[in-house]
């Protein structure tokens, strides 16, 4: 059923992208008038959640201007956070909700969308049972949403079925911190970044994804720090490195082992701090007994000496701090790579200090804040554990239900598009996710939404996945609706809501809510405005990890943020972690994992012998569902290249320009060649964040962590060779 | 005025061009960017550099402008051409030393950075020193660039035998006093000055 009913270029020629460069009223005209006000709130995107104040006139968003008084990014944006007001008054923008006929979508009434969704929603429950409706959600919801997402699964359709699309971001090292630190969140303030001796940057283009941090990485260098970039390629940063580890894609795991191998060796560990506040030192010890750096460094492609100096900086400082992206984190040992990152910091004694610890580098917007309050499969608000029945009975009772009535955990959202694909799923409805493009393997991912019986969506833009709804349900930009998101420092902050939505488009909460009451249970979202959810999310969190219950939207603006826990309203919040090492577990102690070197899902060999790896651009963001739409980004970087090593492109013949094949053991696509000697001579790099036939998520694969269910999109096996005429 | 200083530092760039993106939304020129950036080799390197008008003390393009229509205000700062006098002749794209001037072709104009001359003089910060988020471009008191940067900025420029002074700093190493990247200034040919070295 879930076909487009249109080609995919007709309604791209009526939904776009299209591209949106000016303001409105145009540079010159309207837009120069004087805003009615200005409004302080927080960029759309990435987890970096900048501070900035929105310039806002007759309901539109005409521009921007710096809020320099916002301690974290004073000021300082990226490029797509200065664009990012271009999404508002966009010619794609969905006015109204929009139902599938044979002619194409047809703009309805809520009433007709609304009803139709019900109506199919319960059809599939009633005929295949509960499970076969899953929702997905996604991490750049504020909270509140987020939030109600997973109660509206849970109580609203009593499905098990929900998960997010920060899977694809943050659960690597979600897992990791959980098990070794007894929390999922960075340990340590941002400002402790620029108070470090030494920072090694592993798996992180910073300067790309993370831009701001940039500005903390090298005021720590302006007083003296050392900086260690570990990366398949020359980021950014790398060009003030003062050492720079050239780790081959999905060896990570090996270096790292072979860095603890060498402390241990050496008598750099902390002995003192590993006896009182760490358990399982002796299991990480034998693990990396045996991972000499000679043998890492066969693995790796980085050298010993490189390994033993990183090992010795970081262990012979006290403020050393650790930080970690996709690049460690999007592998099937994706879980183990942090934990070993943990474990050096644990063993140095490099944790809840100033300027010591180790940091996850998250990535989507309200990429903590998202995972926090129940959208994930197996998590209630809190952090709470969907399993743990103490948990489930506290939540419950927030909720007015019987614990019995919380469906158990269910399938995360490559589980989910499996479930689909095989014909367990039948019915789908979600919002903020564009997996067609973010997913692995698109086609795959096509051939399931293809399955669905019934497919329903709530987004501003027509993304691709969208293209294959049942129906569509105009919803709302960040900017539309109030809530608060928590950035990637753990600071709960506020998004304001600066304009309304127009025309038809309505607010997200409000659409699940009415959804809701049409399934009947309208006496669980009685919600009229965000404020009411996030006071009903404080009490769900309350006593829990992420404890929520002594922040609120004034306290937040008073103090320009509120890191959580933060369990009563006198309570200062907790910018640092762990600090006198007391650790979130029950005996207070953290834990060092073993650590098991696998093979890697998609490896290479003679047919496929080079390493693919996919990432990031810093004009574009995720699936560029909004930023593919902004003028000024895509003419930044208007199409995805391959950047390859001249060394491997001239056993091809590849020159700059040239258009290449790429092939894995998926699919073929085509693009033109970057010949730089800025990544490592056996592996190539495409960003990801186009749709179609320029998509490298045909070309991955859908290996999945065993633990953190984390697709390996950072290493799949190919082969290149120049397009043939 | 207002104690600020524009200092411009390539070594912390990441070639972000969030600097380009924010120029274009500054009052004074709506929608077209001011910002020179290059990437300076990138087949061989990431390295990155972006820069403004150097707003030189005593202007080449102002001198060479046929229509004066270049003028430098009393806080220094050199202004963009005027509308109503730049007659497009390129002169001052010509002999600028650094390659600032940029001919626009849809407003039969010369413009360049003024350095957000409705943000600064008014004593806010331009458009792309505050979103900078490398401080690569960075609008501050010279108190704290020196309590926070281990380089050192410089105004001082050597172009052949033309010796320029600017308000904008470069940041330079340490013990630098002057920046030259030409050898002819530092052959001593007894007639003109060397550019200073830090030996």
């Amino acid at each position: 059923m879930a076909k487009t009913p249109l080609p995919v270029a007709e309604l791209t020629s009526r939904y776009g992208p299209h591209l949106n460069y000016t303001p409105p009223g145009g540079w010159q005209d309207e837009s120069r008038n004087a805003a009615e006000k200005l409004v302080k709130t927080h960029c759309c995107f990435c987890g970096q959640q900048c501070g900035i104040q929105l310039k806002v006139r007759e309901n539109r968003v005409i521009g921007f201007e710096p809020w320099e008084d916002f301690p974290f990014n004073r000021g300082m944006l990226c490029p797509k956070g200065v664009k990012r007001y271009l999404q508002g008054n966009h010619p794609d923008r969905l006015l109204s909700p929009l139902l599938r006929t044979e002619h194409g979508f047809q703009p309805s009434t809520w009433d007709e969308a609304l009803d139709f969704t019900a109506r199919r929603l319960r059809e599939i429950q009633d005929k295949y049972g509960k499970d076969a409706v899953a929702v997905y959600g996604g991490a750049s919801l504020t909270t509140e949403k987020a939030y109600l997402m997973g109660k509206f699964a849970r109580v609203g359709l009593g499905t098990r079925h929900i998960d997010y699309n920060g899977r694809l971001c943050m659960v690597s090292a979600g897992v990791a911190y959980k098990g070794v630190f007894g929390v999922d969140r960075s340990p340590n303030p941002w400002s402790d970044i620029a108070k470090a001796e030494v920072v090694m940057v592993i798996g992180g283009n910073i300067g790309e994804c993370a831009p701001i941090t940039t500005d903390y990485i090298w005021r720590a260098r302006d007083h003296g720090a050392r900086l260690i970039v570990a990366d398949p390629r020359f980021t950014p940063i790398a060009r003030n490195a003062d050492l720079y580890l050239p780790v081959r894609p999905g060896t990570d795991l090996a270096m790292l082992m072979a860095m603890l191998h060498v402390i241990i060796r050496d008598g750099l560990a902390d002995r003192e701090f590993i006896a009182a506040h760490t358990t399982g030192f002796e299991t990480t010890a034998a693990s990396v007994a045996e991972w000499t750096p000679e043998r890492a460094a066969e693995i790796s492609g980085v050298a010993p000496e490189a390994i033993e100096r990183a090992a010795h900086w970081i262990a012979e400082s006290r403020r050393s701090m650790l930080m970690h992206a996709r690049g460690l984190e999007h592998q099937s040992k994706g879980v183990e790579n942090c934990e070993a990152v943990a474990a050096i910091a644990l063993a140095t004694g490099n944790i809840g200090r100033e300027g010591a610890g180790c940091v996850m580098i998250t990535g989507q917007g309200n990429g903590q804040g998202g995972r926090e309050h129940g959208q994930k499969c197996d998590q209630l608000p809190g952090q709470r554990s969907l399993s743990d029945p103490a948990a489930r009975e506290y939540v419950a009772g927030v909720w007015g239900i019987a614990p019995d009535e919380l469906p158990a955990p269910g399938y995360s959202a490559v589980e989910i598009m499996n479930a689909i694909h095989r014909g367990e799923i039948k019915g789908l409805l979600s919002i903020c996710f564009n997996p067609l493009v973010s997913l692995p393997d698109a086609n795959f991912t096509r051939e399931a939404l293809e399955r669905l019986e019934f497919f329903g969506v709530i987004d501003f833009f027509l993304s691709e996945t969208a293209m294959h709804a049942d129906v569509v349900l105009a919803g709302s930009l960040q900017e539309e609706e109030e809530g608060v998101t928590a950035n990637v420092e753990a600071r709960v902050i506020h998004i304001q809501k600066a304009v309304e939505p127009p025309a038809n488009a309505r607010r997200d909460s409000e659409i699940i809510c009415d959804l809701a009451r049409r399934l009947g249970r309208e006496r669980y979202f009685p919600f009229r405005e965000p404020r009411e959810i996030f006071d009903e999310l404080r009490l769900a969190s309350r006593g829990g990890i992420a404890d929520y219950y002594g922040i609120t939207y004034e306290r937040i603006d008073r103090e320009k943020g509120v890191f959580w826990p933060c369990p009563s309203s006198d309570h200062p919040g907790t910018p640092r972690l762990f600090e006198n090492g007391k650790f979130f577990h029950a005996d207070g102690k953290a834990r060092f994992m073993k650590l098991e070197w696998r093979d890697g899902g998609d490896p290479v060999d003679a047919e496929f012998p080079v390493y693919l790896t996919t990432g990031r651009v810093v004009s574009q963001y995720l699936s560029g569902t909004q930023t593919r739409r902004i003028g000024a980004l895509v003419d930044q970087y208007p199409e995805p290249k391959l950047e390859i090593h001249p060394r491997l492109a001239a056993q091809f013949g590849i020159q700059t320009g040239d258009r290449v094949t790429i092939t894995t053991r998926r699919a073929s696509i085509t693009l033109p060649a970057m010949v730089v000697r800025t990544i490592r001579p056996d592996t190539v790099f495409i960003p990801y964040h186009w749709p179609g036939g320029r998509s490298a998520n045909l070309l991955t694969h859908r290996t999945l962590d065993p633990r953190s269910k984390i697709p390996e999109f950072k290493v799949s096996a190919c082969r290149v060779a120049r397009e043939s005429a | 005025m207002f104690g600020m200083e524009f200092y411009v530092d390539p070594s912390r760039c990441i070639g972000c061009q969030s600097c380009l993106k924010a120029c274009e939304e500054c009052e004074t020129h709506r929608g077209v960017s001011m910002i020179n950036f290059d990437f300076v080799d990138r087949a061989d390197s990431i390295a990155t550099a972006a820069y403004v008008c150097w707003h030189c003390d005593n202007p080449t393009c102002a001198q060479v402008c046929p229509a004066d229509a270049i003028k430098k205000y009393e806080d220094g700062i050199v202004g963009s051409s005027l509308k109503p006098r730049c007659i497009a002749c390129s002169n001052c794209v010509l002999a600028c030393p650094f390659g600032i001037p940029k001919l626009v072709p849809e407003y039969e104009q010369m413009m360049k950075c003024d350095m957000c001359y409705d943000r600064t003089s008014v004593g806010k910060r331009p458009m792309c020193a505050t979103v900078c988020p490398s401080q690569a471009l960075s609008y501050v008191t010279p108190e704290t660039i020196a309590a926070t940067r281990r380089e050192k900025p410089v105004n001082t420029f050597w172009f052949g035998e033309q010796k320029i002074t600017t308000k904008v700093f470069m940041m330079a190493p340490a013990a630098t006093d002057a920046i030259s990247i030409d050898v002819a200034d530092y052959i001593w040919e007894g007639e003109h000055e060397l550019a200073p070295q830090a030996f």
